[in-house]
């Protein structure tokens, strides 16, 4: 059967991997080898060794993005979650109306980032108004303005994913631990979470990712205001290459150290999941 | 006794629900309601609700159906959508069935290829990526739809191979063995035990592409603009923003979605949970 199915490869295979080709692995590889020269059009790239990233990290606007991006994921990987986990509690008490709340709380995850950031920019500013400041007076207000807009989005994502956890618990062991007199915090704490441990593992790395390439929000929030301090790494990259020529191949150098950290992510991640599986 | 405790409690976490409920569709009603309102009534004091001298009935639509052009955007945003997300379905399919079923060192070198390019963060491959779109002249709204079969591909290939893999093999040999030659036998075996994950796939891409921003910016913004496009012209192209004209198109950006969500509900919920997982 395999000699028959591949004769297909043209019909089959090949349109995917010449799109994928030409449109991921060229670009990619290109990236990479830009990052190392310097360029304005790619065609005239000379190579310059490792001079774009010793100019990318003594880039204060980068190592400012960079700080501000750790900071935002640890606090929206946090907030996101145990909001995303209190809701889910709440959802499975199997009461009524449970699909509708269930509904409403998920919406905001379809609705696209720069349109969100716009909604959240009126909501924000409307409410700082009356202490006489807005949205990009102090780098501040657009840290919290994100950590609101991201929990508002992200809640109802993660809470589907801890609601699928919490009804795989057998609902036997939640009896017998009642039986045998335990609080409703120890049942949590014993039963509960240990056993929802993979779709914690699963939200967490969504948040922690999803948070640290965070764009579109960032864009229509605030833009980087006041002078840059709310930018974060994507915005940054962004900035770079189409804010000024000549900074192309930093920009690139940028975009590198950017995908080494996602994937250093994605890594842990994957090492974090195969060990769990092997435990079970 | 118990009983009326238990209903006591019940009725405090349906309240708790509730209210949360209400904060959660608060801002999407506020914006709503601002869309009624003259565009200098909306900054300053955006909780208020319109009145006589702030209603300004349908003006903010008209004037921002206008500015931005909302409907080109909109057939461009569906049009974007509904043909890469049709092409990503139908050929990453394939490319999955043929990859799971053909083995060779090629293939899962180029499985693995694939699964990688799911970690590679956008900006990587933004500048380089947008230039060599230029170049093959992919940089229009038919060239745009192989760009995202292109991006596309890494997840929707990982998410159909590992559902080809649970196939039991039987079946396509015994298609086979009656005589139908491998196209036949995916068109109408495969691609019908595949419809869950297609479904999954559809829904997942469906929400990216719709949403997308940057990729339509850099490849055809200038010339073809999908909504967030538009939208994020309504603030870049006008010195100060028409906050009325804003309003308005974020409650015409909103409409499609919920209506898309309100029908589809039950699968994109499942979709997104199974994407979740596996992905």
């Amino acid at each position: 059967m395999q000699k028959s199915i591949k004769k297909y490869f043209a019909l089959f295979a090949l349109p995917t991997i010449l799109a994928f080709t030409v449109i991921f692995i060229i670009p990619f590889l290109l990236g990479v080898y830009l990052s190392f020269t310097e360029f304005t059009t790619v065609n005239d790239a000379k190579w310059v060794g490792f001079s774009n990233y010793v100019k990318a990290f003594s880039n204060q606007e980068f190592l400012r993005a960079l700080w501000f991006t750790v900071k935002y994921t640890v606090v929206s990987v946090i907030s996101v979650n145990v909001f995303a986990f209190i809701f889910a509690m709440l959802l499975t008490r199997g009461k009524k109306g449970t699909n509708v709340f269930r509904t409403i709380f998920f919406m905001p995850n379809l609705i696209g980032g720069i349109v969100l950031g716009y909604i959240w920019q009126l909501i924000l500013n409307g409410i700082l108004f009356k202490f006489d400041v807005t949205l990009t007076s102090s780098a501040k207000y657009g840290f919290w303005g994100l950590v609101v807009l991201m929990t508002w989005q992200m809640i109802g994502y993660m809470m589907i994913i801890y609601i699928a956890g919490i009804q795989n618990i057998p609902k036997d062991l939640n009896e017998a631990a009642k039986i045998d007199g335990a609080s409703r915090f120890v049942i949590l704490r014993n039963i509960t979470i240990p056993l929802i441990m993979p779709s914690i593992t699963i939200c967490l790395f969504l948040t922690l990712s999803n948070s640290f390439k965070l764009f579109d929000q960032n864009l229509a929030l605030t833009a980087g205001a006041p002078s840059k301090q709310t930018s974060m790494l994507a915005l940054d990259i962004f900035n770079t290459f189409y804010g000024k020529t000549g900074m192309e191949g930093v920009g690139q150098a940028k975009a590198v150290i950017f995908f080494v950290l996602v994937a250093a992510i994605a890594l842990i991640q994957l090492v974090l999941t195969r060990r769990k599986e092997v435990e079970n | 006794m118990e009983q009326t405790q238990s209903r006591g409690k019940d009725i405090t976490i349906f309240t708790i629900l509730l209210v949360l409920a209400i904060l959660f569709l608060a801002p999407i009603l506020i914006v709503l309601m601002n869309s009624f309102k003259g565009k200098f009534f909306i900054s300053d004091t955006p909780f208020q609700f319109p009145n006589g001298d702030t209603f300004s009935g349908l003006s903010n639509y008209t004037s921002g159906i206008e500015k931005i052009n909302f409907f080109s955007a909109f057939g461009m945003s569906l049009f974007i959508t509904v043909c890469s997300v049709a092409v990503i379905v139908l050929l990453t399919s394939m490319t999955a069935w043929y990859i799971s079923r053909v083995k060779s060192k090629f293939n899962s070198f180029l499985y693995y290829i694939f699964v990688f390019s799911m970690i590679v963060p956008f900006q990587m491959v933004m500048f380089t990526m947008t230039k060599t779109a230029n170049v093959l002249h992919l940089d229009n709204p038919i060239g745009i739809i192989l760009i995202y079969l292109g991006f596309g591909s890494g997840l929707s290939v990982f998410l159909f191979s590992g559902f080809v893999k649970s196939i039991p093999l039987e079946i396509e040999e015994a298609v086979m063995i009656d005589g139908c030659n491998p196209a036949q036998s995916f068109f109408k075996v495969v691609l019908p035990i595949l419809k869950p994950i297609a479904i999954t796939v559809a829904i997942l891409n469906v929400m990216w592409v719709w949403n997308d921003y940057l990729l339509p910016y850099l490849t055809i913004g200038n010339e073809w603009k999908t909504i967030p496009v538009a939208i994020q012209y309504l603030k870049g192209g006008y010195g100060s923003v028409d906050m009325g004209a804003m309003m308005a198109m974020l409650v015409l950006a909103i409409i499609p979605i919920v209506i898309f969500y309100l029908f589809c509900q039950k699968y994109i919920i499942e979709g997104v949970v199974a994407g979740a997982v596996k992905g």
